[in-house]
């Protein structure tokens, strides 16, 4: 297998869908000529022209809701949100058409749009440009969303999205796009809706999604090493829809849980989990379900303050410390 | 007091000027069938048997129909939510838009989606929409796909003297003209954004489409009583987005006789004075200018007008009776029409959990 950084990933499911699909546009700001504001698409402009890739201006309402339109008519637009935190410019078009227009028509309209783009804090960007809308995404019946952690997560995920007839919102991060990791020479698809066990362990489940998948790993890793602690990583993936079965399962066998999310604490992703095992596993239960999540202010600037803002090792350990 | 035929007669536009008797029927035909829907929702509505909003379109028939009656079959329409009238008139049938309104199973949407979310894609027709100006950038893209696949077509979008007031819209204009799209944005000009009068909400009062000015897209004013007018105007913007895949601003003057909605008790002698609605009444009513042009031109007498009138009052009772008499939607059917996997019950649809209630 290839080791390839995650943007390299992402570039070679675009170029590949392209390929595969006549349908499949990416749209956004400096996706083409620039090569992509963090290189995720580098080179697709020049392979394949301006037809499939599309540089537009920064007028985020219009060209999403434009991806939204062509989407209805059949194309497959896969839209570069440089920012996940420039939805907000971008909202209604998200909530209002692209989740709505299925429903509200009966099922006589489809919007096979991809949304993507890093949703991420802990680059000292300010709270403008910190923003994970996972959670605010996941709230919306009619979208789905997902978050990928590994290079080969982020390909097949990506590959599957863009297949998908539903409105799928790709959360990525612009600190994993240099991170490198394993990918097959030869096709895979990832399914929306599976959670993936990154590590086995008896003692505590850690259910985590993007990022934070990595720091429970790190996390785990030190708890065997240092306190020996058998801890599980479970990187649910795919947000809505959620792998619930590979959740419950988990946590049956550990009895335990610590969620780490980079999401904000009030109604974050998170939250969600903690009301599913409360309800579905409470007599599996054999301590309260914790949570480390992003501290809970709009991110902070100074560089040498804002990595305490997310969760680290350390804050993962010492909560699963207090119930094991 | 008869009104004069304009000095500008539009009736020789090469456009009106080929019209069959029966097409030119056809045009009066549709105007009336969206009044006396209208009509008879109302009445329903007064009557408790509809939730909800209910926008309606009476007074500006003439723009929807006349627009509509230009469309090819690479051509497509997406409007607001003052919608009944654009749904009719690209052939949508009274039963499924009553029922929509009741909130029937057999309504176009299964009841999903109300007076404001009518749709037809079969007919071109892509809604529909409730949030002011946000149907602007679907109707962008709506011609962005027309242009991705090599058509030959327009996208008409709709929208309001409030609309233009909405920032998507002019993002819309500068990547219509950037991209050399061919959709045709047509304001329908009816004097006020829900009870804020045109003169309280835009700096320039005369004329809305000169916006189009500040992106070098092609605009035009026009008058929206004169279904010829309407047709002449149009017929240039689809021309233009045909042969040219280029955008158009057009504006259209026109008038409702309701309130924004029906909810909306300020709209006589509050907003607007009665004298100003009863003149427009009298004076600009486009079936009746058109019913006087068309006797004038000697192929519709007052019966036969008032035997089209019957027919479609008997078609907009008879719409009230299918939907009174159509089931409602399942409780079932709340969760269908969400996610296309999960109605097809494809392998993605049956993956993971999709809904989060108990």
């Amino acid at each position: 297998m290839a080791l390839i950084e995650y943007r390299d990933a992402l570039n070679q499911a675009f170029a590949e869908e392209i390929e595969r699909d006549p349908n499949v546009v990416l749209i956004g700001e400096e996706v083409a000529q620039y090569d992509g504001a963090y290189k995720v698409t580098r080179g697709l402009w020049k392979k394949f022209g301006d037809k499939r890739v599309v540089d537009t201006p920064i007028s985020e309402a219009a060209f999403i809701g434009m991806g939204v339109g062509a989407s209805m008519l059949g194309l497959r637009p896969v839209m570069e949100l440089m920012f996940w935190s420039f939805c907000t410019v971008a909202y209604d078009q998200i909530v209002n058409n692209a989740a709505q227009i299925r429903y509200m028509s009966g099922g006589l309209i489809n919007c096979p749009i991809v949304i993507r783009g890093p949703a991420n804090g802990g680059t000292n960007v300010g709270a403008t440009h910190s923003h994970t809308p996972e959670n605010w995404l996941a709230n919306v019946p009619g979208l789905k969303v997902v978050s990928a952690a590994t290079a080969y997560d982020a390909k097949g995920l990506m590959k599957t999205a863009i297949r998908d007839n539903d409105p799928v919102m790709f959360m990525e991060n612009t600190l994993l796009y240099g991170e490198k990791g394993e990918v097959p020479e030869e096709e895979y698809l990832i399914p929306l809706g599976k959670a993936d066990i990154k590590k086995e362990g008896k003692d505590i489940s850690l259910i985590a999604h993007g990022r934070a998948a990595l720091t429970a790993l790190k996390a785990a890793e030190l708890l065997a090493a240092e306190h020996d602690i058998d801890a599980e990583v479970i990187d649910l993936r795919s947000i809505r829809p959620l792998d619930e079965e590979a959740i419950l399962a988990s946590v049956r066998k550990t009895h335990r849980a610590v969620l780490v999310d980079e999401n904000k604490p009030f109604c974050g992703v998170s939250a969600q989990i903690a009301a599913m095992l409360q309800e579905k596993c409470f007599d599996d239960l054999d301590a309260p379900v914790l949570r480390v999540t992003a501290l809970d202010a709009p991110a902070i600037y100074a560089p040498k303050v804002e990595p305490k803002q997310l969760p680290r090792p350390q804050d993962v350990i010492a909560k699963v410390l207090s119930i094991c | 007091m008869e009104t004069a035929i304009k000095v500008t007669d539009f009736a020789s536009a090469p456009i009106n000027s080929k019209l069959s008797k029966e097409e030119k029927l056809d045009l009066l035909r549709g105007m009336l069938r969206i009044r006396r829907f209208e009509r008879e929702a109302l009445q329903q509505y007064n009557g408790g048997k509809m939730g909800g909003f209910l926008h309606l379109y009476i007074g500006q028939e003439s723009v929807a129909v006349g627009a509509c009656s230009l469309m090819g079959d690479n051509d497509h329409l997406i409007t607001a939510y003052r919608c009944h009238g654009h749904a009719l008139a690209v052939g949508m049938t009274m039963n499924e838009c009553m029922a929509e309104l009741y909130g029937k199973a057999t309504g176009c949407s299964k009841g999903k989606g109300g007076s404001m979310h009518l749709f037809a894609p079969d007919k071109n027709f892509w809604g529909g929409h409730g949030i002011v100006g946000g149907q602007t950038p679907l109707g962008l893209g709506l011609a962005y796909g027309l242009k991705y696949k090599g058509l030959k077509g327009a996208a008409l979008c709709f929208l309001g003297d409030g609309a233009v007031n909405q920032g998507c819209f002019y993002e819309s204009l500068n990547m219509a003209a950037l991209f050399e799209l061919p959709v045709i944005y047509v304001i329908e000009n009816n004097k006020y954004s829900m009870g804020t009068s045109l003169e309280r909400s835009s700096v320039v009062k005369d004329c809305l489409a000169q916006r189009g000015e500040a992106f070098l897209v092609d605009w035009a004013q026009a008058g929206g009583e004169d279904i010829y007018e309407v047709r002449a105007a149009v017929q240039t913007a689809i021309e233009r987005a045909h042969n040219k895949s280029k955008p158009t601003v057009l504006e259209l003057d026109t008038y409702r006789y309701y309130g924004h909605s029906v909810s909306d008790a300020k709209h006589k002698g509050g907003y607007r004075s009665n004298d100003e609605i009863e003149a427009y009444k009298r004076d600009h009513d486009p079936i009746q200018l058109y019913k006087r042009r068309l006797i004038a031109e000697g192929i519709l007498t007052e019966e036969e007008f008032e035997k089209l009138n019957e027919e479609a009052k008997q078609e907009a009772k008879a719409s009230v009776q299918f939907a009174e008499d159509s089931p409602l939607p399942e409780d079932a059917s709340i969760f269908e029409d969400v996610y296309f996997e999960v109605d097809r019950q494809t392998e993605a649809g049956r993956t993971g959990k999709h809904f989060f209630h108990d």
